[in-house]
């Protein structure tokens, strides 16, 4: 489903900075795959990548077979069939809750308004604000907006789901709200952990393996410091 | 609840009315001096000829040019004539809304009142107030178009469009209103009009260089303004919609704009209000707006100081009427 083959990203502005570095990763479609890593390890951009947020300078990316840096791919076909979260929610707030649900599958989905408002209903009462349809996002609490920024992202029926740290902007009180609309989705919590540090991939292997005997001193380290 | 519709009764410190006194007093001063200094010089006022350069009533007349009997009055259509038959000729007179003032059978001289009424007609200043509102919201349509489409063009990464894009509106800010005026009379206005009249086409009147002149020079500014207010828009909205699928097109057209629209509303305001007051420099190329009319009556009237003000107030009314219209649309859009 996404084959990561060797990329490279470097950032020149403001200052040279090595985001990732020789990357190589390959998830099969139904895998939930955690990537945890120190702050500025690359994590960001290597989810960016993945829809080509920001573009890789050197490798290939495959997403469904596509290859999404080959200049002739329609980058817009291949982002509506990857959802994205972000930290920061994102809504647009000149939109109600709805609106923002049924805009994308309206204009590039070209879905029916009356398909477009079922769809979005189905998934707000997943997400457990279906009384909130006709507010404007900056009357939702934190937890309320991310909510909805997952069901947008849903709504488009994506292959694949990209979640960039959704809970660090909350309040802790707030976390579990999201965290369970995350757990309906997933069959479980990670099948496999990918450990980044500086642009790398330092570690790979399940939950297990991670927090009982993991090898490299790196993860050890991060993993002493976070536990 | 909306708050502003609330009668809010506020207590004031007896401070306050004493300074609002003083405002009053100032205001009095300034006034009441400028009076006196004018009596001192004995300017008279007369302030019943302004009325005159608003709208007129003007007689309008229909008179034979023979001599004769009217032989019959004819109403066709709607629209009655007078026949006058002479010795050996014969006369059709038009009437158009005029009242008649012969009947069948009168006898006529050159000279005599077949029919006659009178017309309310605008006034030389009404004309210029119409042709300064005229100019002013054309320019202002196009200034939109050209602002927005430069805009965004600044924004792009396409060397060819940003730096059209810069050339533009750095060489319209750059120079000043006055001259560009002038190159788009002079020198645009003479190649253009020399040019179609090689080719036997018709030409193109003056006031569609002052239109352009205004048009191009908000347009630099529009631009800015257009420029700024989208860049103001937080970097994760175009992610966010672009992450969904959106298209270029599809994440201006329906996250970006609508947004960066709201913000725009009051710069916006601001220059064409502008634009309006610079439009009084469009008399230089023989544009009869207001501030040109003005100048006009001026020499004929008597009344120089009364009609300056007016003047003034004119242009005031217009500005204010404006400011007005844009404080209600961004409200309306605040509320949706
Ligand atoms: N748009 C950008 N411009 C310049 N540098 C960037 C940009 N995005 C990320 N970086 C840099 O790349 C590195 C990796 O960042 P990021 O992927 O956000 O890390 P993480 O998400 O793991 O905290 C950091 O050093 C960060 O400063
Ligand atoms: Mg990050």
């Amino acid at each position: 489903m996404i084959d990561v083959r060797n990329i490279h990203k470097t950032f020149y502005v403001p200052h040279k900075v090595r985001a990732l570095v020789d990357v190589s990763a390959a998830v099969r479609a139904g895998e939930v795959v955690v990537v945890i890593g120190p702050s500025g390890s690359g994590k960001s951009t290597l989810l960016r990548c993945l829809n080509r947020l920001e573009t890789a300078n050197q490798g290939h990316i495959y997403i469904d077979g596509i290859d999404i840096l080959d200049k002739k791919t329609d980058i817009n076909k291949v982002r509506a069939e990857v959802g994205m979260v972000f930290q920061s929610f994102n809504l647009f707030p000149h939109k109600t809750v709805l609106d923002n649900i049924t805009l994308a599958q309206r204009v590039v989905r070209r879905r029916s308004r009356e398909e477009a408002h079922a769809k979005a209903m189905a998934l707000l009462e997943k997400v457990g604000i279906k009384d909130k349809i006709n507010v404007y996002p900056d009357q939702l609490s934190g937890g309320q907006q991310q909510r909805v920024a997952i069901a947008r992202a849903l709504a488009m029926e994506p292959k694949i789901m990209l979640f960039d740290e959704p809970t660090s902007a909350l309040d802790p009180e707030m976390i579990g709200e999201v965290l369970d609309v995350m757990k309906k989705l997933a069959r479980e919590v990670a099948d496999r952990v990918i450990f980044m540090d500086e642009g790398q991939i330092v570690e790979e292997g399940t939950p297990e393996h991670f927090f009982i005997n993991p090898i490299n001193e790196r993860t050890k380290l991060f993993l002493s410091q976070i536990l | 609840m909306d708050a502003s519709s609330e009668l809010v009764r506020i207590r004031r410190e007896p401070s306050f009315y004493l300074w609002a006194g003083v405002f009053l007093l100032l205001l009095a001063a300034v006034v009441g001096g400028l009076y006196l200094a004018t009596l001192e010089i004995d300017y008279v006022w007369r302030w019943y000829r302004v009325p005159q350069y608003f709208v007129s009533h003007r007689q309008i007349e229909v008179r034979a040019d023979i001599k004769g009997e009217v032989d019959a009055i004819r109403t066709e259509g709607g629209a009655t004539a007078v026949v006058v038959k002479g010795r050996d000729e014969e006369a059709v007179y038009a009437v158009g809304k005029s009242a008649l003032k012969v009947a069948k059978g009168d006898t006529v001289y050159p000279g005599d009142l077949l029919a006659a009424h009178a017309e309310w007609q605008p006034g030389i200043l009404m004309e210029g107030l119409w042709l300064t509102l005229k100019v002013s919201v054309i320019a202002i349509l196009f200034g939109i178009v050209i602002g927005f489409i430069t805009g965004i063009a600044r924004l792009s990464s396409n060397p060819a469009l940003k730096w059209t894009a810069m050339t533009y509106i750095e060489l319209i800010r750059g120079s000043p209103l006055l001259v560009q005026i002038m190159i788009w009379y002079f020198v645009l206005g003479t190649l253009i009009n020399t040019l179609l009249a090689q080719q036997g086409i018709g030409q193109v009147p003056a006031i569609w260089f002052g239109v352009g002149s205004l048009a191009t020079f908000a347009g630099a500014y529009v631009a800015e303004i257009v420029r700024a207010g989208i860049q103001s828009i937080h970097r994760g909205q175009t992610e966010a919609a672009r992450s969904l699928g959106m298209n270029y097109f599809q994440c201006m057209r329906c996250v970006i704009l609508p947004q960066a629209f709201r913000r725009i509303i009051p710069p916006l305001a601001g220059q064409f209000i502008s634009l309006i007051k610079d439009s009084s420099l469009l008399g230089i190329i023989a544009i009869r707006e207001l501030t040109k009319a003005t100048r006009e009556v001026v020499t004929t009237s008597l009344a120089p100081f009364e009609l300056w003000f007016i003047c003034a107030v004119l242009y005031l009314a217009l500005t204010f009427t404006l400011s007005m219209l844009l404080q209600y649309l961004e409200r309306r859009l605040l509320v949706s």
